[in-house]
């Protein structure tokens, strides 16, 4: 949806002006005028006491052959790369080649500038990078301004961003800044042989159910990806590209929050969805003792411990362990689920294990459906025999 | 002070069905819920009020008429006031519509110093509705808070990530997503629950909120859902049987034939 001004109704009242939530009206002699900011939301059109501002379609408004490319948001934090970027890259690269376009990373931060290198061996073919010290640290309103600048002028047809709590914060506020869709935590994207458009699948209802997206009308067309589920793209040293600087200016107050301090917890993210080996304990440990067996053996194999939403509520484990369509998408070598039923939205975050191996004392758990090798017994009894034969 | 509370009525997930044969949800019987974050969102401005009786708490959404069973609830949770924006023409939307619909509500209410919503909704578990509606109506969006403190027109609040969290500050009118770390629910209590049912429910269409039908529903959703289907499960593996000792055994030596460990 699009709007434009009928300058022969248009008496200059402003009225569209003070309504337009974007800022994207200015009167230039007495008439609206639509700016680059305008979101096609529609507040002006139904507040015109005048009719002089109608809608237009689509097409009319973006010509969708000028998008091209796919872009990946090079998320960054402490000047360091998030692993989903790498993953963003494989998959970007995958997509790119099929629609027959290239590879860019857009890139927000302070003093940034090696990490360009970095995603070009990752297979980037331009990194976008706005350096800035107000972007050292992401906020909502530096970050959207500065990505939707890069958007408007440079026309991707695709953007992929990581489902982190950032890519999560970010991806919905370029979306609507846009005027295009967003489909969130996609578990697989394709291109439709076809028309090269991107068809993207999420699961709904808590994992119960699959949904294939598409965006068929608005450019770019926009995932965001769960960290964990594509395959990470090849490092090929000394690889070359293009930068390009994006130009960044704040005015005064346009950056609305204020970061006091960042806080450090947990830090065990990281290692579950890198890691090979995840021993996860449900509510058939008992207790929060249980833990500590899961523990041993994750440690005997150079892994870590999961767990389920039911340990995670019951406050036996941070929420930061915890695996599932809520918590975390894992893809270890080995899956060993203790005492876990097997819910489906368990199964959501871990059922693209390369082995599951599931231990329950319930043969009828819905966890056996999935595992590879099924143990029916007690954990308390397996695990420590299971220790003693490694 | 007013604060509006942004909340959605779902289907419990953890009790939805997948018919076998036709492989689609089974909708019915199902119980429909106020979604968990939202719950977490009502009780954060609940809660500013039980501080200060000067507070306004009002509950807003989106959703056919039976959504004012949940209404009623947020009320006798101790909400002051719901709205409900009900419409032929709202149906099917996406975030980019919803978010539209519901910023057109907001501005008709008008005047309010914190927007909460939960971060996300468990049928669809996008949590782009928050974020986008912020935009929309161009005040700051604080998502993922698990901690909210009020500082005269500035907030203080916590924003979960996934190592810690970041203490930021922002000015309001400002909305808020929130996660179920902020708090703890409070029940409905029997004084407002006798006080729920007598009070008048505000039911807007579009026209109330000057939105056209164009401007909303699945007609200005840029998404399409181009298919849904079940998920595929891994199929089921080798049961080992014997003694816990033999299991454990035969376990490691078919890991270990794999080279997976």
């Amino acid at each position: 949806m699009a709007v434009k001004v009928i300058v022969e109704k248009c008496k200059g009242c402003s009225i569209c002006v003070n309504s337009c939530p974007f800022s994207a009206i200015e009167m230039e002699n007495k008439i609206a005028v639509i700016g680059d900011a305008c979101t096609g939301c529609g507040v002006c059109v139904d507040e015109c006491p005048f009719d002089a501002i109608e809608k237009i379609e689509e097409a009319v408004k973006k010509d969708l052959s000028a998008y091209k490319g796919v872009w990946v948001f090079a998320e960054q934090r402490e000047g360091k790369l998030m692993p989903v970027v790498i993953e963003l890259l494989g998959e970007a690269k995958k997509l790119a080649t099929e629609i027959g376009t290239d590879v860019s990373a857009v890139l927000c931060g302070d003093k940034v500038d090696d990490l360009t290198q970095e995603l070009f061996a990752y297979g980037a073919d331009k990194v976008y990078f706005a350096d800035h010290p107000e972007l050292k640290n992401y906020r909502t309103d530096a970050y959207t301004k500065v990505i939707q600048e890069a958007i408007n002028q440079y026309k991707p047809e695709i953007i992929l961003l990581g489902a982190t709590h950032i890519g999560r914060d970010l991806g919905p506020c370029l979306a609507v800044r846009c005027d295009t869709g967003l489909t969130a935590d996609c578990t697989k994207l394709e291109i439709d042989p076809e028309d090269k458009k991107i068809r993207q699948t999420r699961p709904a209802f808590g994992g119960n159910l699959m949904a294939t997206i598409i965006c068929p009308n608005h450019r770019p067309q926009m995932s965001t990806v769960r960290p964990g589920v594509m395959d990470k793209a090849e490092y090929v040293a000394g690889r070359e590209g293009v930068a390009i600087r994006l130009d960044v200016s704040f005015g005064d107050d346009e950056i609305r929050t204020k970061i006091i301090k960042i806080v450090k917890q947990a830090g065990e993210l990281a290692s579950l969805t890198d890691a090979e080996f995840i021993v996860s304990g449900g509510m058939g440990l008992g207790n929060q003792e249980g833990f500590e067996l899961l523990k041993k053996l994750a440690d005997k194999l150079g892994g870590t411990i999961g767990s389920s939403r039911a340990c995670v509520d019951s406050g036996w484990i941070d929420h930061s362990y915890q695996v599932g369509q809520t918590g975390t998408t894992v893809k270890p070598k080995i899956y060993f689920a203790c005492g876990i039923s097997g819910a489906i939205q368990h199964l959501a975050g871990m059922q693209s294990s390369d082995y599951i191996i599931a231990i329950n004392k319930n043969e009828n758990a819905p966890i056996f459906e999935v595992a590879d090798y099924g143990i029916v017994g007690d954990l308390y009894e397996v695990i420590p025999a299971i220790l003693e034969a490694l | 002070m007013k604060i509006l509370v942004c909340v959605k009525q779902v289907p419990d997930t953890n009790e939805v069905k997948i018919d076998p044969v036709k492989g689609t949800l089974i909708r019915e019987g199902v119980p429909s819920i106020l979604n968990p974050d939202d719950a977490n969102a009502l009780e954060a401005a609940l809660a500013i009020k039980d501080n200060d009786p000067n507070v306004k708490v009002s509950v807003l959404t989106m959703g056919p008429p039976q959504a004012t069973e949940m209404l009623r609830e947020c009320l006798s949770m101790g909400a002051d006031d719901a709205y409900l924006l009900s419409d032929r023409a709202f149906g099917g939307a996406d975030t980019w519509s919803t978010s539209n619909t519901l910023a057109a509500g907001i501005r008709k209410i008008g005047d309010l110093d914190i927007i909460f919503a939960g971060r996300q909704a468990i049928d669809g578990d996008t949590a782009q509705v928050g974020p986008q509606t912020a935009q929309r109506l161009n005040i700051p969006v604080v998502t993922y808070v698990q901690n909210v403190e009020l500082a005269g027109d500035k907030v203080i609040v916590q924003r979960q990530m996934e190592d810690g969290y970041e203490l930021i500050e922002v000015k309001t009118p400002c909305l808020l997503t929130a996660v179920k770390e902020l708090n703890e629910p409070r029940y409905m209590s029997i004084y407002n629950i006798v006080d729920a049912c007598s009070k008048e429910i505000t039911v807007w269409g579009h026209e109330d909120i000057k939105l056209s039908p164009e401007n909303c529903g699945l007609k200005a959703s840029p998404t399409q859902v181009f298919r849904s289907f079940t998920p595929p499960t891994k199929g089921k593996g080798e049961m080992l049987t014997g003694t816990t000792a033999e299991v454990s055994k035969s376990l490691i030596s078919k890991l270990k034939g794999l080279h997976v460990i």
